[in-house]
């Protein structure tokens, strides 16, 4: 899947991912995808339940030897 | 533009992992844009004095309770297993390990995520805390009304 902007959050745990995700999409235009990558594993949960409660659109999750890349869709 | 949804949090703990628990959760809430208000009241004024704060106060129970008391986000203690110190200081070893804040900074992401801080008037006269004893950073003295009018309206309202 393609993005238009990456933030690298690995290493992290909540609610920090969640929080610069926040932060960064306020930076995106409406439409742009943002690809996360995080490590800890509520991610998982975390990124679509973010997603339902903003508004913004939750594209798909690839993991990667412990690696989630989230993809998210700004509203 | 929707109006967003409300909650609120009574800080009443003033020990280190209940309160990180609290700003997990008000961030939490912030993050997915909510209006989030923390009334701070009883041990919870603790996080909101400055490290370095005045004790001076009124009184030589308000005095010594001051003195035992002394507060500011530096100073929280663990709710279980703090072993004089041994026990924070291993829990903020491991957070440190994953990279997991510290409480004086989840106050300020916190509050650049508009969070609110509201100190309780009732236990801070009782206390005898002046209010420049208190961090800047919070927004208003209320009482009880206050807090209910906020919870009335709130989609969560939480006690830590």
């Amino acid at each position: 899947m393609k993005a238009d902007e990456t933030l690298d959050c690995v290493g992290l745990y909540c609610p920090m991912p969640i929080v610069h995700t926040a932060k960064k999409m306020k930076e995106l235009k409406s439409g742009q995808v943002l690809e996360v990558l995080a490590d800890d594993i509520g991610i998982k949960e975390d990124m679509p339940n973010w997603c339902k409660t903003t508004g913004n659109e939750y594209l798909g999750m690839e993991e990667d030897k412990g690696v989630y890349r989230a993809f998210v869709k700004k509203k | 533009m929707t109006e967003k949804e409300k909650m609120t949090i009574i800080v009443f703990s003033g020990e280190m992992d209940k309160v990180i628990s609290a700003f997990n959760i008000a961030i939490g809430g912030a993050t997915s844009e909510m209006d989030v208000t923390m009334f701070f009241t009883f041990w919870g004024l603790n996080v909101i004095k400055k490290n370095e704060g005045s004790i001076k106060s009124k009184g030589i129970m308000r005095k010594m309770l001051n003195m035992m008391n002394r507060g500011g986000a530096k100073r929280l203690p663990l709710s279980k297993f703090h072993m004089l110190g041994m026990g924070k200081w291993m829990m903020q070893k491991l957070m440190k390990d994953v990279s997991s804040p510290q409480v004086a900074e989840l106050m300020t992401t916190a509050k650049e995520l508009g969070v609110k801080f509201i100190a309780c008037t009732n236990t801070i006269g009782m206390m005898g805390i002046s209010k420049d004893a208190l961090i800047p950073e919070v927004d208003a003295f209320a009482g009880v009304a206050t807090y209910i009018a906020e919870a009335k309206e709130s989609k969560i309202n939480l006690f830590i």
